[in-house]
């Protein structure tokens, strides 16, 4: 049966069994619980059942999926080895409470695939490794820059892993009740089995399964709501005139009296606070707890638009100045990241040949760009939800959505002023992941829908943690054991190394989240300026400059990073401003400096040798795939690579 | 790679760097200058109902991507033929 056909049907079956759940809720013959719980059973036996069929122990198999997959499918496996469940559930969120200033990130993160295309994704598959530091062992002559690519790798992929592993934690408890550290090995489960059993080829077609569930239940519950008040299916283009009323009641609401007394009323909790804090004597918890109810506090009393007399509201105000700074180094910093990132760069090695993996790249962003360009409306749809339904209304009779997801947590709606009705400011967001969360129930959907939902999130952290839980496993046991410590290992041995580390890994992961670290979240946003500090300099310059050497790559890759860390840890602990740049964008300096030191150190030491640089020129011209595909020997990569040096 | 000669790989490439240059000239405009410096003052004007800055950074950039990496593919797979690089894969 043809690809198209089985993933067809696949597709078609998944409908109709979201459907038959729908009616079955409808006749009342399941509780909401039971819904969480097949949709989570059903999606993991899905991934458990791909990983047994799909099993390997060919070496190109296991490494690059044989090399066979097909443009369309590997656009789509990237698409949901890239979308984390930070994308899914917490971008329209993050959108909502930002505005403008938010569409970095939706920018920062499509944008990137054009650097990928043009700078890197042909050359690296015409180059045929099997792992980035693969590429950089070979191109920069010896284990130097590979380790250096290595520890690159790992200090990128596992803070990744780990927010992942929390995202799925977070899913499995909210949707179904599960203790949260139950719900982080029981996702696992759904991970290993894959990758252990059939590495890069059985999680290749685990991710398409999973794309094909994280698009569909993404879009349904906006889809339907831009249908239901626009007669028009497709938010994208109905969004605009939500803006437009959003910004009409933004400025309504800053002019209004009784949201004026009850920002008023914000105010003075936060000057207390403040006051308390300067007062001095206290605990350091107390001192805590303090600084969070004036942060808070100081939220609530800022009204949604700057001035009453102001055209746009703060939503569609585009910064200025610093805030303008900060707005294009955070979006430059995430494209090269997104440029930069190990566990999608391996995905070009997968397909059959150059062409393909140019149009494989243009097929990722368009499946990426299929979410990416439906957040803002997410956000835009939350906030007409809250301005136009909620406030207002009595506190007697608040809508069925808030009802419903107030225990939750994510927000809670407060009578600041006591006169029974909502204001804006009275309705505080403790966390933004409410938007996508509850907006089937906003939209006046089914429960069958929340659980699409809770399997959409489920399938964007798996299917990430998927491609990062291998990157790490190959990184150690193909480029560390293998080429540096032991190249005599037998195929079999290295293999059993793989799925060792591939379980300690996940089961290190498992055990880092379950300490629930705060700054999690950060770290993510730092493994982007990392990976773009550090591996985009190298590989651009090895690909696109035959003069760039072993020296000059290594100390560039350090410098980057070490540049890129100083200024991420000076930022965040010890008050370090240059030009107001905040943390997060961090690479906007190393970035730069990596690249101008990779060039200088080049130029100060002798050339690389001449195989190297006819190698360089010899990835400029597209040819066989260097009959890597499908090898029956299972031959490794030092054949397969012309002219290594040494 | 079928054999090429010196000129037919200098011609290649050349196309290919030119190819290169230009999308990320389009790139660096439609970011950082329609949808990151003019932002402000685009949102002077509507478009479908949004404001012109807003919708050029949540959606006209995006589809220029998409686009851009769409014609790389499409011209340099063409080139390709053109030169008879064929790849076995």
């Amino acid at each position: 049966m043809s690809l198209d056909k089985i993933f067809g049907l696949y597709t078609i079956g998944f409908l109709g069994v979201t459907v038959l759940i729908g009616v079955l809720e409808y006749m009342r013959l399941v509780t909401n619980q039971h819904i969480g719980w097949i949709f989570m059973a059903l999606s993991l036996l899905i991934y458990v059942f791909i990983g047994i069929v799909t099993r390997t122990s060919n070496p190109d198999q296991y490494y690059v999926a044989g090399r066979g997959v097909p443009a369309v499918y590997n656009g789509m496996a990237t698409g949901s080895d890239w979308m984390s469940a930070a994308s899914f559930i917490s971008m329209g969120g993050a959108l909502s409470a930002q505005g403008f200033a938010g569409l970095a990130y939706v920018m920062g993160w499509t944008g990137g695939y054009l650097l990928l295309a043009v700078f890197l994704g042909p050359y690296l598959r015409q180059f045929g490794a099997y792992t980035i530091p693969d590429f950089l062992g070979a191109r920069f002559g010896g284990n130097h820059a590979r380790v250096v690519g290595v520890i690159a790798a790992i200090a990128c992929s596992f803070t990744y892993l780990i927010a992942q592993v929390t995202g799925v934690g977070l899913i499995v408890s909210r949707f179904i009740g599960l203790d949260f550290n139950v719900g982080v090995f029981v996702g696992l489960l759904g991970v290993l089995f894959c990758s252990v059993l059939g590495g890069m080829k059985s999680v290749t077609w685990t991710q398409v399964a999973q794309y094909i569930i994280l698009i569909i239940s993404y879009l349904v519950p906006v889809v339907y709501l831009s249908w239901t008040m626009f007669s028009i299916p497709i938010p994208e283009l109905t969004y605009g005139r939500i803006l437009q009323q959003n910004n009409t009641r933004a400025i309504e609401i800053t002019r209004d009296a009784k949201e004026k007394e009850t920002r008023a009323l914000w105010k003075k909790e936060a000057d207390e606070a403040n006051a308390k804090i300067k007062g001095g004597n206290l605990p350091e918890t107390e001192v805590e707890t303090l600084k969070a109810q004036a942060a808070l506090a100081t939220r609530q009393a800022t009204a949604p638009a700057a001035s009453e007399d102001a055209r746009f509201s703060r939503y569609l105000t585009v910064p200025t100045g610093t805030g303008m700074w900060n707005f294009l180094a955070l979006t430059f910093c995430l494209m090269v990241g997104t440029a930069g990132l190990p566990h999608i760069l391996t995905r070009y090695y997968t397909t059959p040949s150059v062409r393909q993996a140019r149009t494989s790249v243009a097929w990722s962003l368009f499946f990426i760009f299929l979410l990416y360009f439906t957040a803002p409306a997410y956000a835009a749809f939350a906030r007409f939800t809250i301005y136009a339904k909620l406030v207002g209304t009595k506190i007697s009779e608040l809508p069925r959505w808030v009802t419903l997801w107030q225990p939750a947590g994510l927000f809670s709606v407060v009578d600041k002023n006591g006169d029974g009705i909502v204001q804006w400011a009275d309705f505080v967001v403790r966390s933004t992941d409410f938007v996508v969360l509850s907006m089937p129930e906003i939209a006046g959907l089914p429960f069958v829908i929340t659980g699409l939902v809770m399997a959409g999130g489920l399938a964007a952290a798996l299917s990430t943690a998927d491609g990062l839980l291998l990157t790490i496993a190959n990184a150690i046991s193909h480029d560390l054991y293998y080429n540096v410590i032991d190249n005599t290992a037998s195929l079999a041995k290295r293999l059993t190394i793989t799925k060792v580390l591939l379980i300690v890994t996940a089961l290190i992961a498992a055990w880092v989240s379950t300490f629930r670290v705060a700054i999690i979240v950060e770290l993510v946003a730092w493994a982007f300026s990392l990976a773009g500090a550090s591996f985009f300099p190298a590989l651009v310059m090895g690909i696109w400059w035959k003069r760039a050497n072993k020296t000059g790559a290594v100390v560039g890759m350090w410098v980057g990073l070490i540049v890129t860390a100083f200024y991420m840890i000076g930022s965040r602990f010890y008050g370090l401003s240059w030009f107001g740049t905040q943390t997060i964008a961090s690479a906007i300096f190393g970035l730069p400096i990596g690249f101008l030191t990779i060039w200088i150190v080049s130029l100060l030491t002798p050339p690389p040798p001449k195989q190297v640089q006819d190698l360089v020129v010899s990835v400029r011209y597209p040819k066989s795939g260097q009959g890597i595909k499908g090898d029956p020997l299972g031959r490794d990569v030092r054949e397969t690579v012309p002219a290594r040096a040494h | 790679m079928a054999d090429l000669t010196e000129r037919q790989k200098q011609e290649y490439w050349r196309y290919n760097v030119t190819l290169t240059t230009v999308l990320l000239v389009v790139w660096f405009v439609v970011t950082y200058i329609v949808s990151g410096v003019m932002a402000g003052w685009l949102n002077n004007y509507t478009v479908l109902g949004f404001p012109l800055g807003y919708y050029m950074a949540a959606q006209g950039s995006l589809a220029i991507f998409v686009l851009e990496i769409a014609v790389y593919a499409y011209l340099m797979n063409k080139k390709d033929e053109e030169f008879g690089i064929r790849e076995e894969g």
